[in-house]
């Protein structure tokens, strides 16, 4: 039995903006439960005296000073951009779908 | 589509409503939160951005450390609790102003947390709970092109231009904040203010609400008299002036409140507020927070803030506002009326600087609280953006003490100085506004005057010495307003023969 649903995936897909058709749904469900359920697996090793670890490193701290450094040029920046105008990046409407 | 409003009194006598403000406040860091691009306003498209900034593959972030330290101090001004460890957090979301598509900020570990301000309202003190004070990076701007409105709307495409795009940003949230009542448009605008007041006692940020580097989403939800449930709550976002707080909360309290009489419900979601009608508008309903798959930011290591540091950040912080309020308060022998006046004018740190150039703190507070504030007026606008700076007021106010000008030719002085005419003493010469003390030219006027008035004249010399009045108001007029009027008077009594 599937834990991940249908409708979470539809979900995932809208806020991810991907078209998925319905055996798509399906399908992913059951992939995505796999993969949940593979990651589960730590929880049974995991016990109170290990803490829930976010990074490889034991590292705390790192910052960098407060100073400027270069940029790029505007021609740089934008020059792997789709579309251009006024020197920005030109993007599709943003609320197509719920203006 | 217009909303139907409930007059604010009728709202009121059948809700009681509660306030949330979140508030973002831009850093005056010189580089950016992630990397090193500068963060000067007003840059042209493009121009202050990198590969980290733009998220191009490969590239990595690493925290600034003035950011980190201005916000601990952000939070101590703030009488939060500072964390012993934290992290950042990916708050995804599919939007273009941030080209990595997910936000750097703070999700359940927040720098600061629980701390409090205090804020004065129609002479009480109002404490507002705060629930955190968190540091995340801010957005790119976006420019929509097309349709009818030039809003995200029907546009047809959008632009834009990554120059703000992670800037160091704050956010500070208060915990809900219900029994503010009727007064709940005035505290929200109070603690605005008053939370502007410590960012620039701080100098953390230059909190320019017109240039966006201080921003306020309001949260407002209403709950029937009595009742102990709180209703549903709107963010109203981005409210870009103090006298805006005020409004946005006014207006959104009108709003539900007409929906709820009618039975209908309130939607949570997002609304927009529109400083030329001071209505609020629908914008996009709100995502839950669980959609935005918050998760501890891999790229960036935890903060853990050295104790030491920490409680030496909270020895070297400055003078708080309220402290320095009532200091200056005792200082300058001015009733808790008139502070309240001059805070509630936005024109304490204004009457302050003109103290700090010369001026008699009396003056001060009269020009700024009096003729300036009715300009302000007048013209649509704050003080602080009246085109006079406290060094041409303390001028004036010098010119006057010395003789040279009375109040009648300083108000003509202030009228040049804001209409670009150039410095106090530039506006005294070119307009030849001087106080005339050449006795042989202010009695020739004298002269006329009185023949010009002979019935007054004869009555003084009857005794009836109030007329002379009409008298030292013909002399002034007829040296548009430069004579000395006090010297004036007795020239006249002189002339007359008539002592008092």
């Amino acid at each position: 039995m599937s834990a991940i649903t249908r409708d979470e995936v539809a979900h995932l897909a809208r806020l991810s903006r991907l078209a998925l058709a319905d055996e798509e749904l399906d399908h992913f469900a059951a992939q995505l439960d796999q993969i949940v359920g593979a990651v589960a697996r730590v929880a049974e090793v995991a016990s109170a005296d290990i803490p829930p670890s976010s990074h490889a490193l034991p590292l705390t701290n790192v910052f960098r000073p407060d100073e400027v450094r270069p940029s790029l040029t505007p021609q740089q920046a934008l020059s792997g951009a789709p579309a251009v105008q006024d020197d920005r990046f030109r993007v599709p409407r943003i609320l197509g779908e719920e203006a | 589509m217009t909303d139907t409003l409930m007059p604010y009194d009728e709202a009121l006598a059948q809700f009681e409503p509660v306030l949330g403000l979140e508030t973002h406040v831009e850093l005056g860091t010189v580089s950016k939160m992630f990397c090193g691009c500068p963060t000067a306003f007003g840059a042209p498209p493009n121009t202050h951005v990198c590969p980290v900034c733009l998220a191009l593959p490969g590239s990595l972030p690493t925290a600034n450390e003035m950011a980190i330290e201005s916000t601990i101090r952000i939070g101590l001004a703030l009488n939060c609790s500072i964390a012993g460890w934290c992290r950042f957090a990916r708050k995804n979301y599919f939007y273009p102003d941030m080209p990595k598509n997910y936000q750097i900020s703070q999700y359940d570990e927040p720098l600061c947390f629980d701390g409090y301000l205090d804020v004065e309202v129609d002479g009480r003190t109002v404490r507002i709970e705060i629930e955190r004070v968190h540091l995340e990076e801010d957005t790119g701007k976006s420019t929509h092109v097309g349709g009818a409105t030039g809003r995200i709307q029907g546009a047809d495409y959008s632009i834009v231009d990554y120059n703000r795009a992670g800037i160091p940003l704050v956010e500070i949230v208060t915990k809900p904040i219900p029994g503010t009542d009727r007064l709940a448009p005035e505290v929200a605008r109070a603690y605005a203010t008053e939370l502007r007041e410590v960012m620039r006692s701080l100098g953390v940020s230059d909190v320019r609400m017109e240039e966006g580097s201080m921003r306020c989403d309001v949260n407002v939800s209403l709950m029937p008299r009595g009742a102990t449930e709180w209703g549903t709550r709107t963010e109203t976002k981005n409210v870009n002036s103090l006298r805006s707080v005020e409004r946005s909360v006014r207006s959104e309290i009108e709003r539900q409140a007409a929906i709820l009489a009618d039975g209908g419900r309130i939607v949570q979601e997002t609304r927009h507020f529109h400083e030329d009608t001071g209505l609020t508008t629908s914008g996009r309903s709100k995502e839950e927070a669980q959609d935005y798959r918050y998760f501890p930011e891999p790229d960036l290591v935890p903060i853990e803030p050295d104790p030491e540091w920490v409680a030496r950040l909270k020895a070297e912080l400055p003078e708080l506002p309220s402290v320095r309020r009532r200091r200056l308060q005792a200082d300058w022998g001015v009733s808790d009326l008139d502070m309240a006046a001059m805070h509630n004018a936005d024109a304490f740190v204004l009457v302050e600087a003109t103290v700090a150039a010369g001026a008699p703190a009396a003056d001060a507070r009269k020009w700024w609280m009096g003729e300036l504030a009715r300009r302000a007026n007048e013209a649509g606008t704050t003080l602080a953006a009246l085109p006079i700076t406290p060094a041409q007021i303390a001028r004036v106010t010098e010119l006057v003490a010395s003789g040279a000008l009375n109040d009648k030719l300083a108000r003509q002085v202030l009228e040049g100085v804001l209409a670009g005419e150039g410095s106090p003493d530039d506006v005294v010469a070119a307009r030849g506004l001087q106080i005339v003390n050449d006795d042989g030219e202010l009695s020739a006027i004298i002269d006329q005057v009185i023949a010009a008035n002979a019935d007054a004249a004869d009555k003084i010399r009857g005794g009836k010495i109030a007329a002379v009045g009409a008298l030292v108001g013909g002399v002034m007029k007829a040296s548009r307003g430069k004579a000395d009027a006090g010297r004036a008077r007795q020239l006249i009594l002189d002339k007359l023969g008539v002592t008092e």
